[in-house]
């Protein structure tokens, strides 16, 4: 279990005043200017050396994304764009850290955007974020107050001006590519990679998007040394996470804790276990709506970390821990994530577009049983099909649930479809 | 230039191209739908997938770049799989209504699931329907039929700059739509027929008229403008059912306008199919050939030699123009004229011709327009002013009317005083000209139709050679003519020779009785009032304003009903072919001209189209080289008079009704009323 002293998020629950002043208390901005002194190489190395991973979902290194930047600023500026557009069902830890600790993500980007010698910063919000919005206006606006953004930001010498940006309420937004495009003010539509943001990014100019909680770490990673974060975890998966748990607990909570922690463990101390105890857990999706779900034998000694929950056949993703104890109609909620899905496809590729809204209908067909036994193969082939042939990673998210499912709970599919045909025939006599 | 290996076949391939074109130089063929050489990339169809060597996944060959060392399998297990599953997807909420559908046995979709699909389908839920969009007289909507492949948008809005066709709605509720369900804004809006690679976007006047393999199809070129694009025309019988365009890289890529592809129509509708004479009762009647022959070579033997005029119209032939000139030599008049706008131009060949070349506006850093609105004279050659502009940002200057080009242009003014301005370097945009590399002048009939059109020529002249627009390199002094017959009939001298009238004068001596006969050969957009009394005969092939004031009409034949040369702005001779026979007792207009000869018994020296153009080309050598252009030596032209103070304007507002043929056009028509109802400027009906 995580000391409170290496605790990053203190303020994550909002007991403490999220002003700049509260901040300040906290530690925040306390001497930014010294951290940019760093350089911006080495900051970018200390982030590398720190072993964090983006906490957005796919878990790509921070440090090395940071690096894909040119490292020298030509005809086009460079740009930070921190992606707040959290949508995946599930998840709920950046829009506390907007909440309650907007100065982390502010001073972050400044840190963040020094690195990769950008001078602005654009933050996009997710549009029905309508207060975290508010509280993070207001929070840059106290610090441009307080001369810690703008011509000058926190002393350091380095201009960095910070925009904020509210999206619109689409899902795709989130991806990174579709988000540049509904920032430049077009529909929200992935781009085709490459070119890479690194290279081609907002206006066509270097960018590197960041998850809200890999920038608000920054600082403080800078601040207590690389070492100290990448001591903290296990290997290649190291430093604190925040989780987000939610659905059958008796508790349901955001908590910072290390990563690689056990799923069981997480779950008992924090949320106060499973509804009804660890028996009656039917399956966890530990990582966003997206990632495949677990059954209870795999929950039993899982740890929460990307390579383990890989390994598992599914993934940490953003770490939006789904409870789902044994009065769970497990088929009808991947259902009505099939649906989700289906609703959020932007509808720019053929596998995506066309997929998601056969999946669904099959899913929903599948709730009443009313089907074939042979059309779950089908649905599975479906799912292949979509899975990797898309632009974005959309495909890949509606995919994988469905897949979680057939794996694990195929008997309880072939069970409704067996009870579905036995009224037919009841019916068909009379 | 980067190396890949593509099915174990090393190819190598410029640098910026694709894996896709990679393949396709590997002689593998790529699935596509998304794809178009000259639009973007979207890389949303998937259908194009193949596999990389070290790529987790398939990748889209239409959007990744080449690179050195790729090594690409398109025969691989995955890729099979792939393409069957973007099919079958493609597939599961199409219709399948083939048999019912216009693109039937041009469809992309079809020729590809064969190809590439599987045979049965396993999707049993209900199929989506999308409700119909209207896009306007031209284009027929199917929405349920969609693929959104996108390539009506990304050509609506880069290649025609008519931002009005997108897509709205996300996931399987995404549509492709006008927005306000009103008529694209584009001269070009049909090749979105020619680009929909599925039954989506029809074409309306051709619905349910023929399919595509019972047609005979016949390349030739188009003459509802002076750039000679290159058509195909679709017959079926004696009647020419579309025109589709067909690729000239050199002149109108794979465009063709509105009207080049509509005005056919028109074809159908008041035709000339016997020859007529004006009676006693001042009405037109039929008459046998023999009659109208007999009844001409009396009034051409009574006419006085210097008193007898020929008037071209704007879609002869050379063939015919060459005969009448010939004719007209014998007969001792040298009263010719091609020019029936009354342009000042003729003379030495540089300045009358479009020097750059067409291909040359690609070249251009800076371009002033006089007296021009390229996007309705000249669609298709407006839409590469625009692609340079999108690239490059050139600075485009105008002098004439405000209207849309589709770019960004500074709109100088309409006075011809801005002219004299740029000439002496006083006007502002003359430093942007001055600054440029390859700067480009587009003058007008605008600027050439009027009484001081020689000035302005001339000033045009001064200004070009002011500013390096001629250099050893470069000659961007360019006339653009909305006339397909006019740059043959100067080449050929159908001009007033030694001591002859043209048209102007003509006028004159008519009014003053000094006008025996005047002979038009398809000539119908002249002042017809000073003719009043001269013998006026029209050769042509519609019932337009020419017949009307005919005392004797020959029917003759339009551009699809006769094998023709046609010498574009540029000065490119091209061939025409014919693909249907004239109606009726028509014929084709240098037989009858011959026949004319005959009658009056002033040989002209031919008797079959071979000897003709044997002669023609003896005569003017330059016609013998197909699909070239005799480069203009640059000399001095124009006028130096003072320029009036009238206002510089344009050629003609309506777009759609520029011909006998298009007037005709109920297809056109329809579109005048569309356009000025969804668009609010009204179009003076003709």
């Amino acid at each position: 279990m995580l000391n409170d002293a290496d605790r990053i998020f203190t303020n994550i629950y909002g007991w403490d005043d999220a002003g700049l002043k509260g901040a300040k208390a906290r530690g925040d901005w306390n001497k930014t200017a010294k951290l940019l002194a760093l350089g911006h190489d080495e900051i970018v190395e200390r982030m590398k050396t720190s072993g964090l991973r983006g906490r957005g979902g796919a878990g790509f290194p921070t440090g090395l994304k940071w690096s894909f930047m040119p490292k020298e600023v030509k005809d086009r500026p460079h740009y930070l764009v921190v992606n707040a557009d959290e949508s995946e069902p599930g998840t709920c830890k950046d829009r506390d850290i907007i909440r309650h600790e907007p100065h982390k993500l502010l001073e972050g980007c400044v840190v963040a955007g020094f690195a990769m010698r950008a001078h602005a910063a654009y933050i996009y919000i997710r549009g029905e974020f309508v207060n975290e919005a508010r509280r993070l206006q207001a929070a840059i606006d106290e610090a441009y107050d307080a001369g810690l953004l703008g011509k000058d930001a926190a002393k350091s010498g380095w201009a960095f001006d910070i925009y904020l940006h509210r999206g619109a309420g689409a899902y795709i937004c989130g991806e990174e590519t579709a988000l540049l495009e509904s920032l430049e003010g077009r529909k929200g539509q992935p781009r085709l990679k490459p070119p890479f943001p690194a290279g081609v990014g907002l206006y066509g100019c270097p960018t590197t998007v960041n998850n809200v909680e890999s920038i608000a770490v920054a600082p403080t990673i800078l601040r207590r040394g690389a070492d100290w974060f990448a001591g903290l975890g296990k290997e290649n998966n190291t430093g604190t996470k925040l989780f987000c748990i939610s659905g059958h607990v008796n508790n349901p909570c955001n908590v910072e804790e290390e990563m690689g922690i056990p799923l069981r463990e997480l779950l008992e101390k924090h949320a106060g276990g499973v509804r009804g105890g660890w028996d009656n857990l039917l399956a966890v999706i530990p990582g966003g709506s997206s990632t495949p779900l677990m059954p209870k034998d795999v929950c039993a000694d899982i740890t929460m970390d990307f390579d383990a929950l890989r390994n598992a056949g599914t993934g940490l993703g953003t770490a939006g821990i789904i409870v789902m104890d044994k009065s769970t109609d497990v088929v009808k909620a991947i259902s009505r994530l099939s649906y989700f899905y289906k609703h959020e496809s932007c509808g720019q590729c053929t596998p995506c577009r066309e997929g998601t809204g056969w999946m669904w209908r099959m899913m929903e067909r599948l709730v009443r049983g009313e089907a074939e036994s042979h059309e779950i193969d089908t649905l599975e082939q479906v799912t292949r099909q979509i899975e990797g042939h898309t632009i974005c990673a959309l495909g890949d998210a509606a995919a994988w649930p469905i897949q979680g499912l057939i794996k694990h709970f195929r008997p309880e599919i072939e069970r409704r479809i067996a009870a579905r045909h036995a009224v037919d025939a009841v019916n068909a006599a009379e | 230039m980067p190396k890949l290996t593509v099915n174990d076949v090393e190819v190598e391939v410029e640098d910026g191209s694709t894996v896709l074109h990679a393949c396709e130089a590997a002689g593998v063929e790529i699935p596509r739908f998304c794809y178009h050489d000259r639009l973007s990339i979207a890389g949303n169809c998937r259908m194009c997938l193949v596999d990389m060597e070290r790529a987790p996944k398939p990748i889209a060959s239409c959007a990744m770049p080449a690179g050195d060392g790729m090594v690409i399998r398109t025969d691989t297990d995955r890729v099979k799989k792939a393409r069957e599953g973007v099919m079958e997807f493609l597939l599961i909420n199409h219709p399948l209504d083939c048999p019912i559908c216009d693109q039937g046995g041009e469809c992309d979709l079809q020729d590809q699931a064969m190809g590439y699909g599987l045979d049965g389908s396993r999707f049993s839920e209900n199929k989506r329907a999308v409700e119909n969009k209207h896009m306007g007289p031209l284009i027929s909507t199917v929405m349920t039929r969609c693929i959104h492949c996108t390539r009506c948008v990304r050509f609506a809005t880069e290649v025609a700059g008519a931002p009005e066709l997108g897509a709205i709605g996300r996931g399987e509720s995404m549509e492709i739509t006008t927005y306000l369900e009103k008529t694209l804004a584009s001269e070009l809006s049909a090749n979105v027929i020619d680009l929909c690679p599925v039954g989506a976007l029809t074409s309306r006047p051709y619905a349910f008229a023929a399919r595509p393999w019972e047609l005979n199809k016949v390349e030739t070129i188009d003459v509802m403008d002076a750039l000679g694009s290159n058509i195909r025309v679709d017959a079926r019988g004696a009647q020419v059912m579309r025109v589709l365009p067909r690729l000239n890289e050199d002149i109108n890529e794979e465009w063709i306008s509105d009207k080049t592809r509509y005005a056919i129509d028109g074809l159908r509708r008041q035709r000339l199919d016997k020859p007529y004479a004006r009676g006693r009762d001042g009405r037109l009647h039929a008459v046998s050939w023999d009659e109208a022959l007999k009844s001409l070579a009396t009034a051409l033997r009574k006419a006085k030699p210097n008193a007898i005029g020929a008037i071209a119209g704007n879609q002869a032939d050379a063939e015919s123009l060459y005969a009448l000139k010939s004719l007209m030599t014998r007969l001792g008049s040298p009263n010719l004229d091609c020019r029936q706008d009354g342009a000042k131009i003729g003379g030495n060949r540089a300045g009358y011709l479009f020097n750059s070349t067409i291909v040359g506006i690609d070249d251009a850093d800076a371009l002033l327009i006089i007296g021009s609105n390229p996007r309705i004279e000249a669609a298709v050659l407006n839409a590469r002013i625009r692609r340079n502009w999108l690239s490059s940002r050139m600075p485009v200057a105008v002098v004439g009317p405000k209207v849309d080009l589709t770019y960004d242009a500074d709109f100088l003014g309409q006075d011809p005083a801005i002219l004299d301005a740029l000439a002496d370097g006083s006007h502002k945009f003359a430093a942007k000209l001055k600054k440029a590399k390859r700067p480009m002048i587009i003058i007008g009939m605008g600027a050439l139709a009027r009484a001081d059109g020689a000035a302005m020529l001339g000033k045009a002249r001064q200004i070009a050679e002011s500013y390096g627009v001629v250099t050893k390199q470069w000659n961007g002094f360019n006339v653009l003519h909305n006339a397909a017959a006019r740059v043959g009939g100067l080449d050929l001298g159908f001009t007033p020779a030694r001591g002859g009238m043209d048209i102007a004068a003509m006028g004159k001596a008519a009014k003053a009785g000094k006008l025996d006969l005047l002979w038009l050969l398809g000539a119908d957009e002249i002042d017809f009032e000073p003719f009043a009394s001269s013998f006026v005969v029209y050769q042509g092939h519609h019932g337009d304003a020419g017949a009307n004031h005919a005392d004797l009409v020959l029917p003759g034949a339009a551009y699809t009903e006769k094998d023709g040369i046609y010498v574009n702005t540029e000065g490119r001779v091209q061939y025409a072919t014919r693909a249907a026979f004239p109606p009726g007792d028509a014929r084709e207009d240098w037989t009858i001209i011959r026949a004319v000869s005959g009658a009056v018994g002033k040989s002209i020296g031919f008797d079959t189209l071979a000897e003709l153009r044997e002669a023609l080309c003896a005569d003017h050598p330059h016609f013998a080289d197909a699909d070239a252009i005799a480069p203009a030596k640059w000399a001095s032209f124009g006028g130096r008079a003072k320029l009036s103070a009238e206002p510089i304007g344009q050629a003609f507002d309506n777009f759609y009704m520029t011909c006998a043929i298009s007037r005709a056009s109920e297809t056109m028509a329809e579109c005048v009323r569309a356009s000025s109802a969804d668009h609010g400027a009204a179009v003076a009906a003709e």
